[in-house]
């Protein structure tokens, strides 16, 4: 039941995420995007992370997705011109680069991971809100509290922006 | 075809984290749009989270998890604010297009 519920979300966020780099509009994108991040949020409930999976959900695909669709639909632009492409050498080089990385990344999954370790549903339950509130205001208070500072600068920076002639 | 295991081997889900990485960062090098490009990291970030929750379970502790909570406050402040800079740049320039846009190349 495990693997199968693995592979079936995990089929899903990989089709939307190449859905996401093939398509030329980016509301299809955005769209292929909130795919990806909902089918994680499921992958988390797997690995027992309850609190985070909620958070993925209501942070990542409500606010932040919301944000690109209005910023998206505000300036109305439409698709990537589809211009003669000048040269192929960055192309050609990229892909090569990137397969090359996707295959030192699999290498050291399959040499440091240890074949043992298995990944069963139920087996952790420390994700849930009372361990993971305990530890965030006990000793992850500072850190906790220094997002706050970053999320006021980020507001002050986003408002000075978006209103002033620059 | 062999057998599908009743149990997930961890591996898988580093390598399912690889993939969306990779995705991701093949989309920031290809693509010309900038709301595009910064969907793209978003992806990426996405995909570094998939690596904490599920070191966090075979760890045993919670503190992955808090990790890729602070993640998502800083994808959060990101996106705020990277957005209100496409605006400006739209407002100014009238194009998304990432080549247009190359004043501060040498």
């Amino acid at each position: 039941m495990d693997a199968i519920l693995f592979l079936t979300f995990a089929a899903i966020a990989v089709a939307c995420a190449i859905n996401l780099v093939l398509q030329t509009h980016p509301i299809s994108s955005a769209l292929s995007l909130v795919g990806v991040m909902t089918s994680l949020a499921v992958l988390y409930l797997l690995l027992g992370g309850s609190f985070i999976a909620a958070v993925q959900v209501i942070v990542y695909a409500g606010a932040i997705m919301v944000l690109f669709i209005f910023v998206i639909m505000l300036l109305n632009t439409q698709g990537e011109r589809t211009q003669p492409k000048k040269n192929v050498l960055p192309i050609a080089i990229a892909l090569p680069l990137l397969f090359s990385l996707i295959g030192v990344l699999a290498a050291i999954v399959a040499t440091q991971v240890p074949a043992g370790e298995i990944v069963k549903f139920g087996t952790f339950s420390g994700g849930d809100p009372l361990t993971f509130g305990r530890a965030m205001f006990t000793r992850y208070l500072l850190p906790f509290e220094v997002t706050s500072v970053l999320i006021l600068i980020a507001i002050v920076g986003a408002v000075v922006l978006a209103k002033k002639e620059i | 075809m062999p057998p599908i295991p009743t149990v997930v081997p961890m591996s898988w889900y580093l390598i399912l984290s690889a993939i969306l990485f990779t995705l991701g960062a093949a989309g920031f090098l290809l693509r010309r749009n900038i709301i595009t490009v910064f969907m793209c990291i978003e992806l990426m970030l996405n995909a570094v989270n998939l690596t904490f929750v599920a070191f966090s379970h075979q760890l045993k502790q919670v503190d992955g998890h808090i990790f890729t909570f602070f993640v998502m406050v800083v994808a959060a402040a990101e996106a705020a604010v990277g957005l209100a800079i496409i605006l400006t740049v739209f407002k100014n320039r009238q194009t998304l297009e990432i080549d247009e846009v190359s004043s501060m190349k040498l």
